[in-house]
């Protein structure tokens, strides 16, 4: 099996309130060295494959299809190591 | 064909909620309105089975389908495109109506029916982006009608008339790629499939609240380049009786409110079309 970790965020010069709305949160709790914060959205994957070229290929789709609006979003995918999943 | 005859299929999905609203519009004018679960098109469940091919209409009603989990109506253009995709562009290349409302709406943009441009597309061409409020907003909207024809199920409206209908989402805000607003805009314009548009009481493009959620060029509404698949966030079933306008008490208006010409028209073009 495969696990990968899928993230979604806004593109660039998308309006993002929610980070918009987090950071102005954080300001008035008094982290006041806050200046910025992104949404991102995140998704970890089990593939029932060990063909890890396959597996990528099958993300990218998921990614057009379904996960991202290529619209507004950026996407990015990364296969975690097996001793990663391992040490949790 | 009669009005009594016109079966308008309102499809609903776990999570949808304006199924019963909608319903009661077009059986309180004169329809044969059915509400039908997306797997009793997809799959067989015994004696329950419905055939997209036996309506004349379709209806994508508001709601939160599949807890908007994903982005809203993502996971409904999912459950669609994988499940329903030929019965669905049969539909449609008969020129039958297919209408969708608030979620919806989202929905037929995720599917890349809407806004159509040059035909469906595979990865949706714009987006229903989070409101720039970051919050849901529930507010009266008023709608001008920008369409010059092209929408046909749209045909009773008066151009430029103001319909009121309440929008109730925090994910409308109609947005396209960067850098192509204008090119979009223009498309749209050239191939009339504007529909609606925020306006304020003095029917200006003013900004929120009369904006709800920041939509580019104020866009509430749009059509498919054929006119036949169209989606808007407000709610029109939800302006269907005058007393559900925010000035009823006032005004001591009774009877049919601004959503009525909505699906009355929708009905009028199909008992003329089929």
């Amino acid at each position: 099996m495969i696990t990968a970790r899928v993230e979604v965020r806004l593109k660039h010069g998308v309006a993002d309130p929610e980070g918009d709305n987090t950071l102005k949160a954080l300001n008035l709790l008094g982290f006041e060295q806050v200046s910025a914060v992104r949404s991102i959205q995140t998704f970890e994957v089990d593939l029932k494959t060990e063909d890890e070229a396959r597996a990528r290929e099958d993300l990218e789709a998921m990614c057009r299809r379904l996960l991202a609006n290529p619209v507004i979003h950026d996407y990015s995918f990364e296969v975690i190591p097996r001793e990663a999943l391992e040490a949790r | 064909m009669n009005r009594d005859d016109v079966r308008v299929c309102v499809l609903t999905l776990e999570g949808t909620n304006c199924e019963d609203e909608t319903v009661h519009a077009f059986a309180s004018l004169g329809a044969n309105p059915e509400k039908v679960h997306l797997n009793q098109l997809v799959r067989d469940p015994p004696g329950r089975h419905r055939a997209l091919e036996d309506y004349q209409a379709l209806v994508l009603p508001g709601g939160f389908s599949s807890g908007d989990y994903v982005r809203a109506g993502a996971i409904w253009a999912s459950r669609l495109r994988s499940g329903l995709r030929r019965d669905l562009r049969a539909f449609v290349e008969e020129g039958k109506p297919v209408v969708g409302i608030c979620n919806g709406f989202q929905a037929l943009v995720e599917l890349g029916f809407l806004p159509g441009l040059g035909g469906e597309t595979d990865v949706p061409q714009a987006s229903l982006a989070t409101n720039d409020s970051a919050h849901y907003e529930c507010r009266p909207s008023l709608l001008r009608y920008e369409n010059r024809g092209r929408c046909g199920p749209l045909a009773l409206l008066p151009r430029d008339g103001i319909l009121q209908a309440p929008s109730a989402h925090t994910e409308g805000k109609f947005t396209v790629p960067q850098g192509e607003e204008e090119a979009v805009w223009g498309a749209l314009l050239e191939a009339d499939q504007l529909l609606f548009r925020y306006v304020d009481p003095e029917g200006t493009y003013a900004g929120y609240p009369w904006n709800p959620n920041g939509s580019l060029y104020n866009i509430a509404g749009v059509c498919n380049p054929e006119g036949n698949v169209l989606g808007l966030m407000p709610h029109p079933e939800r302006s269907l009786s005058r007393y559900l306008h925010p000035d009823w008490t006032r005004s001591g208006e009774e009877g049919y409110g601004d959503g009525r010409l909505f699906f009355d028209s929708i009905l009028t073009y199909v008992t003329e079309a089929f």
